[in-house]
This record gives C-alpha cells, structure tokens and sequence, in this order.
C-alpha cells in the first residue's frame, strides 16, 4: 500500500506545482463551456436544453488535453523505466497514476460545475444531476485517456494522435452521460443510462491498468 | 571474509549467449558472462554496437531472441525486478520536486529506507535539500538520479553511462559508489569507460560488445 | 564469452503453422494463390453483378434503388470482419510476436477502411431516394461512421510509428481495445437511436428476404470476400518486401558505419 500510496501523491504534487496541468485544465473546461452560448444564442430555453450536452463535450474536451502528459513525461526522464523495478507491478502503478490524474483534473472540474451550470441556465437538481454523471462517467474516460496516452507515449509528436484513438471510444461515455440527465419522454431511460454508465466504468477500470501497462512496456522496446 | 550487507541472499548473475535483434536485423549476440557477489561487470564497445541494447535485455525491458539470463539464488515468490537497480541515460528525477522528495519517493516505492539523508549526503546535496530540483545543475541532477541506488538495497546495480553529464570529480564519485557496493557483495553491471577503484583486479570483468571490436583494437 | 552465433532457424526445422506463417516461406507460397484468387474474384465478381443488375426484381417500395444493396452489405459484412482479422492478428503480434501477425495488421487497417467508407457512400446514396436525405442517424449508419473512425486511428497511428516493429505491438493493444469496445459502441449507438428516433425507418437489409434476392446477396457476399482476401495476400506481401528492403538498407548503413577505420 505504501508504494502506491507514494506514487499518488507524487503525481498529485506533481500536477499541482509549477508546470502542472489542474488549473490550465479547470480554465479551459470553463471558458470552452461559456464559449458554446456565442455560437448558439443567448436563449435561455435553449441553453437550458442543451446544457447537459454542452458540460459533457466541455468535459471531455477538457480532459483529452491533459491527458498527453500522463506518461508522457515519465517516460521521456527515464522515471518510467526506473518505476518498473519498483516492488510495485506497472499495472498498480499505472491505476495510481489514473487515480492520481483523475483527482488533480477531473474532480476539480466537476466542482466547478456548477458555475457552467448558472452560465447555461441550468436547474438546480439537473445540476445535480450532470454533477453525479460526470463523477461515474469521467473515471471511463480517464481509463481510454490512459491507454491512448499509453499507446502513443513513444511517439515524440503524438498529442494529436491521441485524442483521434480515444474520441471513438469514448462514444458510450458521451451516450450514456448525457442521457443520464436528459433523455426526455421514455420511462426510466435515465436510470438505465445511468446503470450503463456505471457498468461501462467499471469495465474500463478493469482492463485499462492491463492495456495501458502493456502499451507501456511495447513502448520500451 | 567479504562483508555481504549488501546482497545477504548470495544473489549471482548467469548470462549465456544472450542475443537481441529487432526487425530481422541482429543488434549483438553472443555475450556470456557470469557474475558473482562483489564482481563488476564493465560493458565496453564502440558507440551503436548496442550497450544500451544488451543492458536492457538484461533487465528484461527488450526481449532476447537467444539466450539465457538466470538469477542464482533468488526468492520464487519475488519478481527479478526486484532485485536490480536501474539507472539510464536520463536521470529520472523531477524538477518541480525538491531533492529530498524526488529521494524519497523513490524509497517508498521501491520499498526501501525511511531515512533518505545518508543518501542525500553521499551525493552533496544536503544543503540543498529542501530546494527544487529544478536549480540543480546537470552534474547535480545526475548524482541526485544515482543517488536513488542507496535509498533502498537492490543487489544488482545495472548502470548505463552513469557518468555522462558528471566532471572528473563526479567520475570519481560514482566509481566509489561502484567499489562500496561491490565491498559489500553487491554487483554491478555497467557500460561505461570508467576505471573502478580501490576494486581487485580479478573483481571487475570486461566484457567487449560489437562485432567490430577486433578491427579498433588493431 | 563464447563465439557460437544463434541460428536463425530456417523454415525446414519449423512446424508447420510456423512454416506457412514464416515470412520468407509465405512470400513463397502465397505467390501461387494470387493468380487463382485474381480468377474466382473476377468470375464470382462478374456473376455477382449480372445477376444483381439483370436478374434479380426491384423492390415493390424501394425501386431499383434495392441493387444498392448488393455492394452495401457484404461491404458493411467486410468492415466488421477486417476488424476480427485485425482484431485476431493483434493477438499473434502480442502473445507470439510473430512478425506475420504485425504484417497482417498493418496490410488489412486500410483495407477494412476502405470497405467501411464503401458501405457509408452506398448506404448514403441508398438514403437519398429512400429516405429523402443522405445521412440519417440510423443505429447502423451511426456505427460504421464510428467504425471508420476507429480504422482511421489505427491508420493514423501505423502512419507515425518510425519503427514499424515496435508499433506492430503496440497498435495490437489498441486494437484489442477496440475490439473490446466494438461491441459496446454499437450496442450504446442503437440504444441512443431509439432514445431519440422512435419512428421506424427502411432498413437497407431487412428481415424477410426472398430468394431472388438472396441469391445476388450470397453471390457478391464471396465475391467482395475473395476480393478481401485476394487485396490482404497483395498488400501483405508488398509490405513483407517493404520490411526486407528496409532490413538491408539498415544493414547496409551499419556495415558503412563499422568498416570506417
């Protein structure tokens, strides 16, 4: 428990100190969130309606950013390859390492919710709502966020690439959050939603440590 | 008597014919050596013959396409990577973290010493250890990656060009790292063109990489 | 230090799944299934579409609009099973390293690429006339789009890899990735469909199918397959050449660099 007590936080120091990404990653979720409504219209109906829609694309958006840097910079200052001796399996490490991105950029985002959610005219409990979503539904997306980052470590330009490998993947999240909140007339179409949401996490959280890890360690080669 | 503190399990090294190729095309093969307690292997060769390459199909990150690596001695139930050190051509160390807690990350991790000072010392950088790492120099930030070695006890050290990036007094340095461990029954696999001091002669084994060697030599 | 040197062993000491998949021995082999496959594609091609234009009745609803059909579906049939090819090399890449699997994957990406855009233009096309528009978002439309979008990642990602043998590997992982998650994305595409579009639209294969036109179907169904299999044995082959002409530059640069006193 402690090696991978220490490998959290050290990711967590790492993401909050000079040259980390939380805040860039915070600010950007903002303003790509309040940008939406210049090219929809001030309607406050409207926005209401979409509003759900325009904080998951916001999100999504706002952690494919950061996600490059994952392993990225481990990888290219030689901590990567001293990692794979620790008494710790790369796997545990690799679930650390999400754990770690996860709190530093997708929870702050999801604490600042509620301030897109007062920009785009949004009810308190749909607020409540997206705000549940996005805790079951960003872990997924981390999960795909690791293994494109994974996959794309060795390659020295490849924080394009990886966001056209993840964007597909990351589909059934988009479906099944937004849905979770706003599926209008069918009868308990959010539950379910929400029931897959949970389920799709779960099951990327299973098979991402081994993915990622194996990504990793091809990588090396 | 050798003092054995620092591989208590009589851990030894047994490479025969080992070879790696990638795409088709042979990078080396054929090294053989054996490694004892206390013995330093010195990896030496012209540059590209593939150094790098060996040492890391040594530590099982490239896969050998013939060969054998067995360790003597070890535990079944533990991992080979648990008992090896590495240190590559990057240092590994984090600029946004000060000395002392790149080191001790490194301890916990790798489920070592509580207590990182020894090892901050023994690379200078006590005064300095509150600081960030990112005002260390070069030659700095490479003692602060080896001192990683000491913060927690592996019994193989394998080492590429640890000295790169380090002055003559740095070279020193990381010689006596070598020899102290070695004192000790550790063993050390390196490539590097460093001579190690105060070792017996018969202690430290070179082993020539590079199917060109012969035509340098003449 | 001894000097033996390891063997390559040549394919005579192989099995014989090791054999037929060795690269040199499968340039060797394939070599006599190209001309024959050229052959049955071009025969089953030509019946194929003979009967789909000249022997096969219009749809009473659709029209003639209904021989779209005949490409659309073994193509939508191929995306799906380029993938599996993928999808089952990348386990050879990964669990046997074996070169063949990387090649196989690499040579059948663009192919199932291909196919994929075939059934979205001909699905399109379909749509004009029959729904009244060229895109719907209909649950399968939906998910060979994000198919082609899945192929064209894999296709982007073999594009920025320098060493093709390191990315054989690790493009197989993304691949088994997908191939996870295939299923999924088409299963949360058709719950979303029916979330939002209750209203029943044309399938472009429907359920009930008689026999005049099951017959075209299962004709350019073997056609478009030996069409596949005939396009990944080309392009398999050229990329073994590819590799091998790679080999020997890098040989040659290594011996340029070795022999300089």
């Amino acid at each position: 428990m402690k090696p991978f007590l220490a490998m959290l936080t050290r990711d967590m120091k790492l993401a909050t100190r000079i040259g980390g990404d939380s805040l860039t990653v915070l600010l950007f979720y903002i303003m790509t969130g309040a940008i939406m409504p210049f090219a929809i219209g001030p309607d406050k109906d409207q926005l209401a309606q979409l509003g759900p829609a325009i904080i998951w694309i916001s999100a999504l958006l706002s952690l494919l950013l950061a996600l490059d840097r994952l392993f990225r910079m481990d990888h290219e200052d030689g901590s990567l390859l001293a990692m794979r001796q620790a008494s710790l399996p790369l796997e545990m490490i690799v679930v650390a390492k999400i754990c770690a991105h996860w709190v530093t950029t997708a929870l702050p985002l999801i604490v600042a919710t509620p301030v897109l959610a007062i920009l785009l005219n949004l009810e308190i409990d749909q607020t409540l709502r997206v705000i549940f979503t996005l805790l079951v539904g960003t872990p997924a997306l981390i999960c795909f966020g690791a293994i494109g980052a994974a996959v794309t470590v060795s390659i020295k330009r490849g924080g394009l690439i990886a966001p056209i490998l993840i964007l597909p993947l990351s589909i059934p999240t988009l479906i099944f959050g937004v849905s979770a909140v706003s599926s209008g007339a069918i009868a308990n179409a959010q539950d379910a939603a929400l029931l897959f949401l949970a389920g799709f996490t779960l099951l990327s959280l299973v098979f991402t440590p081994f993915a990622a890890a194996l990504a990793l360690k091809m990588a090396a080669e | 008597m050798r003092k054995n503190g620092k591989n208590p399990e009589n851990i030894a090294l047994n490479v025969m014919n080992l070879a790696c190729e990638r795409g088709g095309f042979e990078i080396f093969s054929g090294v053989s050596f054996t490694a004892q307690p206390g013995e330093v292997i010195l990896l030496r060769g012209p540059n590209g013959a593939g150094k790098s390459t060996c040492l890391a199909t040594l530590y099982g990150v490239l896969p050998k396409s013939f060969g054998t690596v067995s360790f003597e001695n070890i535990d079944p139930e533990r991992e080979p990577r648990e008992y090896l050190h590495i240190v590559g051509h990057v240092p590994g160390v984090k600029t946004t973290l000060t000395v002392k807690e790149n080191l001790t990350f490194w301890a916990q991790l790798y489920g070592g010493t509580e207590n990182v000072l020894p090892a901050i010392e023994a690379a200078g950088l006590e005064a300095i250890q509150d600081s960030e790492a990112s005002i260390l120099s070069a030659g700095q930030t490479r003692r602060l990656g080896l001192a990683r070695l000491l913060v927690a006890n592996r019994p193989i050290w394998i080492l590429d060009e640890p000295t790169s990036a380090l002055d003559k007094q740095g070279d020193q340095w990381v010689g006596q790292l070598i020899a102290d461990h070695c004192a000790e029954g550790g063993i050390v696999i390196a490539a590097t063109h460093l001579d190690i001091p105060h070792l017996a002669p018969e202690a430290v084994k070179t082993v020539m990489i590079g199917y060109s060697a012969v035509d340098h030599a003449s | 230090m001894t000097e033996s040197k390891p063997q390559e062993p040549t394919p005579q000491d192989l099995g014989f799944f090791s054999r037929i998949a060795h690269p040199g021995y499968f340039l060797e082999w394939s070599r006599y299934f190209i001309w024959p496959l050229v052959g049955i594609t071009t025969i089953l091609m030509a019946y194929g579409l003979y009967l789909a234009f000249f022997n096969s009745p219009a749809d009473y609803q659709q029209g003639e609009t209904v021989r779209i059909m005949y490409v659309h579906v073994p193509s939508a049939w191929l995306s799906q099973f380029c993938y599996a090819v993928m999808a089952i090399a990348a386990i050879g890449s990964l669990v046997w390293r074996h070169p063949l699997a990387d090649v196989s994957a690499k040579a059948a990406a663009p192919l199932g690429a291909t196919f994929t855009a075939i059934a979205l233009i001909t699905g399109a096309l379909w749509g004009a006339p029959t729904w009244g528009t060229f895109w719907e978002w209909d649950g399968r439309m939906t998910s060979t789009l994000i198919m082609l979008f899945i192929y064209m990642g894999i296709i982007a990602l073999w594009r920025t890899f320098e060493d093709q043998v390191r990315a054989g590997r690790i493009i197989a992982v993304i691949t088994l990735v997908g191939a996870i998650n295939v299923p999924i994305i088409k299963f949360s595409v058709d719950w979303w469909n029916t979330l939002h579009q209750p209203a029943s639209v044309f399938r472009l294969d429907g359920p009930t199918m008689p026999p005049s036109i099951l017959l075209p179907l299962f004709v350019m169904f073997f056609a478009f397959s030996f069409l596949f299999l005939l396009l990944h044995f080309i392009s398999m082959r050229t990329e073994i050449l590819r590799r091998r002409a790679r080999a020997i530059e890098r040989q040659y640069a290594q011996q340029l660099r070795t022999q300089k006193p």
